[in-house]
């Protein structure tokens, strides 16, 4: 889950990290006063999820607190990347003589956290890497230890930093990298983090996300934050259509019917199970198939449960057939599936032999399974039908 | 031959009694495994299936051989777990649990490899050797199991564990069967990457071919293209990438917890052209996996 610019600058605050004067705004009017309080030039930040703002329009700045309210207007009613924004930060305007860039990110390879620094800050970080390789630093600490500040002075050393800058930015580097580890997240950046011309170092920008996994451990700090477990912040906001497929998933304990995203086309989508599914939709894709939806079935869901998803899944506008589907499974039960996907077309008033295009769930009870399905018609296939031919046959049923 | 186990490795399963793990001992038994023991806080004096159930890992690796730990407790509880067989002197976990933060497994990755543990997972189903072994869920009810997993000469490697089942039936169909399979797992930090498991593989003289199930996010199938340049591995390799359709869509989470494009390097495009580069052909649809193998093994 990623966090609003504000609430990552609050993160750093308690830490200590150096920031400018600012205030999160919810109306013009609030800018306006925000901007006054400042008594100075301002520059005015959209508070969105999503990156891309400043080419979006979503950073204005102003002189003046009457500009900085209509500044204000326009931004609170600008759309980013399909986001309304959740306010505005006001901040004090400052003249940079340098920009860096840190971040702390996990090391997949390494299997440790990484500190990322670079003297170049303020653009993108991979094309600083791939055109200036000797201005970025990568080091890795360990995930146990308590965080020592060598480890921090060693990656803003690396790319030649040192004199009155090293301490100071060592100081905010050691800051982030504790902050990671404390608060669970995937992702600590601040870019840029600046020399002012007085020569003080702050960060002007952060952005940061937290393991989904890690949100019942971080309570404390989402109360704090104001953020309720409702607010899953992905990418883009849920429509309610996925909502819908989250509650599905949550009603009942047994397996998962869930992670549903929709698309736009006409084809419904039962598939499973992780793997199986990123498979099987790149599979429909790639017959000429228009998915309405994505989703996962795993573990082992009740017949509810997957008679619940078949029957949201149906209740999307256009989609008048669906392919179930899913890799060889080790403990999901084809024939409860069977049921689930039957008695969702049923309850839907549609006939599963016109409605599933396909069923293919090979694995244990499948005898069971072929005897339900027989007795509805519907066409079923076996492990002697591959995954892409499956979706291929029920891509080729959907015109009729 | 195998890699990691083989028919007389010994096993016990961490949170043994949950409803999940009494059907996995059934059917680890069942499938000729040699389960030894489980523990579950507070359930000693029990048993699971004639397995005897303790309070500590210690209770059991004190009076047995243990070679490894299957861990399926729930995700609050499951570094612990992993710390706790690696404290005891085991050197094999498994790691069947999902949505453990990735600080606790890195934690306790690093404690393993300071003890000379390794560790398969989290969130995977498991290894198998066919005909010899398996240590998790993998597969499913025996019967199933040995339908999709025939003995033979193809090493597996999935980060996602049903379709390490699904290439691997496939394989078997094909004739080409299965040396070990081991579901990797789907989260952005693991025990045991695909390069890391590459040279067990290597030393196995009856592994003649690697089939691999890839996704995006993470650097994993970049190691692995470093590591085929670099040791010049006498296996082919032969790589599947599924979810190509999120290239487009960054910062969006699919499938599993490692599985999210943030960067250029996450993109199936990306993996795909670093793999090819190494000589690692990159299949289209599963059913080209078996095909592409025996053209490459001879």
């Amino acid at each position: 889950m990623r966090l609003y610019e504000f609430e990552a600058k609050q993160v750093l605050a308690k830490q200590g990290v150096p920031l400018p004067k600012r205030t999160f705004a919810k109306t013009p009017e609030e800018a306006e006063a925000a901007a006054a309080a400042i008594a100075g030039p301002v520059v005015l930040k959209s508070q969105v999820l999503s990156g891309g703002r400043m080419k979006a329009g979503g950073v204005l700045f102003a002189d003046d607190p009457q500009t900085a309210k209509t500044h204000a207007a326009t931004i609170l009613a600008l759309e980013i990347n399909g986001q309304q924004p959740a306010g505005v930060l006001v901040e004090e305007r400052r003249n940079i003589a340098q920009e860096y860039f840190a971040a702390v990110t996990w090391d997949g390879r390494a299997k440790r956290p990484v500190i990322i620094f670079s003297d170049m800050g303020g653009i993108d970080i991979e094309e600083v890497a791939e055109t200036h390789p000797d201005h970025i630093s990568r080091t890795t600490f360990s995930p146990s230890r308590p965080f020592s500040d060598y480890t921090a002075k060693v990656a803003v050393a690396s790319v030649g930093v040192t004199g009155n800058e090293l301490a100071p930015l060592t100081r905010i580097v050691a800051a982030l990298a504790r902050t990671f580890l404390q608060y669970d997240l995937t992702l600590a950046e601040i870019n840029p983090l600046v020399k002012l011309d007085d020569g003080s170092i702050m960060a002007l920008d952060s952005h940061m996300d937290m393991e989904d996994e890690a949100r019942g451990a971080q309570r404390t700090l989402l109360t704090e934050l104001a953020i309720p477990d409702s607010d899953t912040r992905q990418a883009r906001p849920p429509t309610q259509f996925e909502i819908d497929g989250a509650l599905v998933d949550s009603a009942d304990t047994r397996g998962v019917a869930g992670r549903v995203v929709e698309f736009d086309g006409d084809m419904g989508l039962v598939i499973g199970a992780g793997g199986g599914s990123l498979t099987l939709f790149d599979a429909v894709r790639g017959a000429g198939g228009k998915p309405a939806n994505y989703c996962e079935i795993g573990g082992n869901p009740s017949v509810n449960k997957a008679a619940n998803l078949t029957k949201l899944v149906l209740s999307k506008p256009g989609v008048q057939k669906i392919a179930v589907m899913m890799n060889v499974v080790s403990n999901t039960r084809a024939d409860m599936m069977a049921r689930g996907v039957i008695k969702g077309c049923l309850d839907a008033g549609r006939v599963p032999a016109d409605t599933i295009a396909i069923f293919r769930i090979p694995g244990s009870w499948e005898e069971e399974a072929v005897k339900i399905l027989q007795q509805y018609g519907v066409e079923y296939v076996d492990r002697t039908v591959s995954m892409h031919e499956a979706a291929g046959r029920a891509v080729a049923k959907m015109g009729n | 031959m195998s890699i990691l186990i083989d028919k007389n490795s010994t096993y016990i399963i961490q949170g043994i009694t949950g409803r999940e793990a009494v059907t996995m001992t059934r059917e680890l038994l069942d499938y000729g495994a040699k389960v030894v023991g489980g523990v579950t806080p507070g359930r000693k004096g029990r048993d699971v299936h004639g397995v005897p159930v303790e309070d500590t890992v210690r209770a059991l690796t004190d009076r047995m051989r243990v070679d490894g730990a299957i861990v399926v407790v729930p995700p609050a509880f499951a570094a612990d777990a992993i710390l706790e067989a690696v404290e005891a002197g085991i050197k094999l976990i498994v790691v069947v649990t999902e949505r453990i933060p990735r600080k606790q497994v890195a934690q306790a990755v690093e404690y393993a490899q300071q003890e000379g543990a390794r560790i398969i997972g989290p969130n995977c189903l498991g290894i198998i050797a066919p005909g010899k072994s398996r240590m998790g869920g993998i597969g499913g009810a025996p019967e199933a199991t040995r339908r999709a997993f025939v003995p033979g000469s193809i090493g597996v490697m999935s980060r996602s564990g049903g379709m390490t089942v699904e290439i691997s039936n496939a394989l078997s169909q094909a004739g080409l069967g299965i040396s070990t399979a081991v579901s990797i797992g789907g989260d952005a930090i693991i025990g045991s990457t695909y390069a890391e498991l590459m040279p067990l593989f290597e030393a196995d003289p009856d592994t003649k071919g690697i089939a691999i199930y890839s996704e995006p996010g993470g650097r994993m199938e970049a190691e692995l293209a470093d590591y085929m340049q670099q040791s010049k591995s006498r296996l082919p390799v032969v790589a599947f990438m599924a979810g190509r359709f999120m290239d487009a869509m960054p910062g969006m989470r699919f499938g599993h917890a490692g599985t999210i494009v943030e960067g250029r390097a996450d993109t199936t495009a990306d993996k795909i052209a670093r793999m090819e580069a190494a000589g690692i052909n990159v299949a289209e649809r599963i059913e080209e996996i078996p095909a592409l193998l025996k053209q490459r093994i001879g």
